[in-house]
């Protein structure tokens, strides 16, 4: 009990730590997903094989090896001098990103494909026809397995704390290391992740009933 | 390949040729299911595909407003040739209307949206205009009074009339049907065929495939029968149902007519 009031600072830099490092990757990681799920579907055969490696390499690699070359490849290749943070953020959503865009792909899949065909009849644009016709009825199909993929995010990013970027899984390590009881820290930290991961799964579970209501 | 006389031109097409096909192939893997065509519509003609199920009838169809691409032979709409793949091609097809077996309406949308949209983002007409359009063409396809409905509220024969404003709401030169009902219930059909006749009064461009004769005598200039890839036998309607020429065309009339 006391592990947390007294070190209140801590706890709550690892909070926002984690908070901010799995907000950040989930936004890069949409994005750059719904854009992957766009390749992977559109007419253009170079885009969809684009798609395809993305996928398959992010989606199978350990999220760790990425990690790893993250901070000790990519530095000898591309010396932009990264910090931490971002280097988590970009391990964290590249990674991420190929998961979003299978969600995203199988939820197009349930759109039928006539009416993507009837839109392009009228002249719309690939890009106009998934904006507009495919994936506006994709989405509700896609945010359950998106929920799921948020949360696994937010216990991802546990990783970034072993490369010393500040989060809540950092937190613990250095405060046992201090020789605090190690079941308090736990419990404590494993509360902040409930926290986060409820409140997305609240979020994404308001956002199907806003959808369910649209209809 | 059979080498097959084809029987042509007994009505020659009227007006200022619209869509021309000059030697069109077209494969599926190692099948060939667009065999040199050659077809000529004329505009304000009314043009009737008809022939026994995989003979390339909607291949065809696609392949005007270019859904499907095509191996060889050119496609001219208007005297220009169909355009590759991007800008040019987009315009392309809002210029050929095409109306599906399955409707395609857009489920997500009304009634009222699915023929404003096309309208608004193709071709950049304010809200406002688009609105009045759309609901112009709706009463003229007898759904004015569903406009703020989805489209799984209404029939299918219902769907199938705002699946055909949708397509006219962007004026186009020339309209394809492929068997427009040939999913709907029987008490269904004369409400789409009702609608597609009164197009054909007005002048529109048309190239239906469909197995309803009524229609054909009733509104086709042409009857182009199809079979196994190829363009059969061109003849009028009258002609084409009571004195066909080729085996193929007698033989298909007579499984179609006698079930
Ligand atoms: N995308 C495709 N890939 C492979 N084969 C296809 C494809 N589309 C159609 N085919 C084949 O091409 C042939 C012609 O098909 P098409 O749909 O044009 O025939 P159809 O005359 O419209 O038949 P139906 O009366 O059944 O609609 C058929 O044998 C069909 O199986
Ligand atoms: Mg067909």
């Amino acid at each position: 009990m006391n592990v947390l009031l007294d070190h209140l600072p801590e706890f709550r830099d690892g909070f926002v730590g984690t908070l901010l490092l799995t907000l950040a990757s989930a936004a890069f990681a949409l994005v750059l997903g719904v854009l992957l799920a766009a390749f992977r579907v559109s007419p253009v055969p170079p885009l969809r094989w684009f798609g395809t490696v993305w996928v398959t390499l992010f989606r199978n690699t350990p999220l760790t090896l990425l990690f790893l070359v993250m901070w000790f490849v990519v530095p000898q290749i591309f010396d932009v001098g990264m910090s931490p943070w971002v280097k988590g953020l970009m391990a964290l959503g590249l990674y991420t990103s190929s998961f979003v865009c299978e969600a995203v792909r199988s939820g197009i899949n349930t759109v039928p494909f006539g009416q993507a065909e009837a839109a392009r009849s009228l002249g719309m644009t690939f890009g106009q026809t998934l904006r507009m016709i495919v994936l506006p009825q994709a989405t509700r199909t896609v945010i359950p397995p998106l929920s799921s993929i948020m949360i696994a995010l937010t216990k991802n990013s546990a990783i970034a704390g072993a490369f010393s970027v500040t989060e809540l899984f950092g937190v613990q390590k250095l405060l046992s290391d201090q020789g605090f009881a190690i079941a308090w820290i736990f419990l404590w930290v494993a509360l902040a992740y409930l926290v986060i991961t409820f409140a997305i799964s609240g979020l994404f579970r308001l956002l199907e009933s806003r959808l369910e209501v649209a209809r | 390949m059979t080498e097959v006389s084809v029987t042509k031109d007994e009505v020659p097409p009227t007006g200022e040729p619209l869509v021309v096909l000059d030697g069109v192939n077209k494969h599926f893997g190692a099948l060939h299911v667009l065999q040199d065509i050659n077809l000529t519509i004329g505009q304000g003609e009314v043009v009737v595909v008809i022939g026994p199920s995989g003979s390339g009838k909607s291949t065809l169809c696609r392949a005007i407003n270019r859904l499907e691409t095509i191996d060889s032979g050119s496609i001219a709409l208007d005297g220009k040739p169909l355009p590759q793949e991007g800008k040019e091609l987009a315009r392309l097809r809002a210029d050929v209307g095409m109306v599906f077996q399955s409707f395609n309406l857009f489920a997500h949308k009304t009634v009222l949206e699915n023929v404003t949209l096309g309208q608004i983002k193709v071709r950049k007409k304010d809200k406002k205009a688009a609105d009045q359009y759309a609901r112009k063409l709706l009463d003229r396809v007898g759904v004015g009074n569903q406009a703020d409905k989805y489209p799984a509220q209404l029939s299918g024969g219902q769907q199938q009339r705002v699946a055909i404003a949708r397509a006219l709401a962007m004026d186009p030169k020339v309209m394809l049907f492929d068997e427009p009902t040939s999913a709907l219930d029987p008490e269904m059909i004369n409400e789409v065929l009702e609608v597609m006749q009164q197009l054909a009064r007005d002048g529109m461009t048309m190239v239906v495939v469909t197995h309803e004769m009524g229609f054909a005598r009733s509104a086709a200039n042409r009857v182009v029968f199809m079979s196994d890839g190829q363009i059969v036998e061109e003849q009028s309607p009258e002609q084409f149902f009571t004195n066909p020429r080729s085996d193929r065309a007698r033989d298909f009339l007579s499984k179609i007519l006698h079930h």
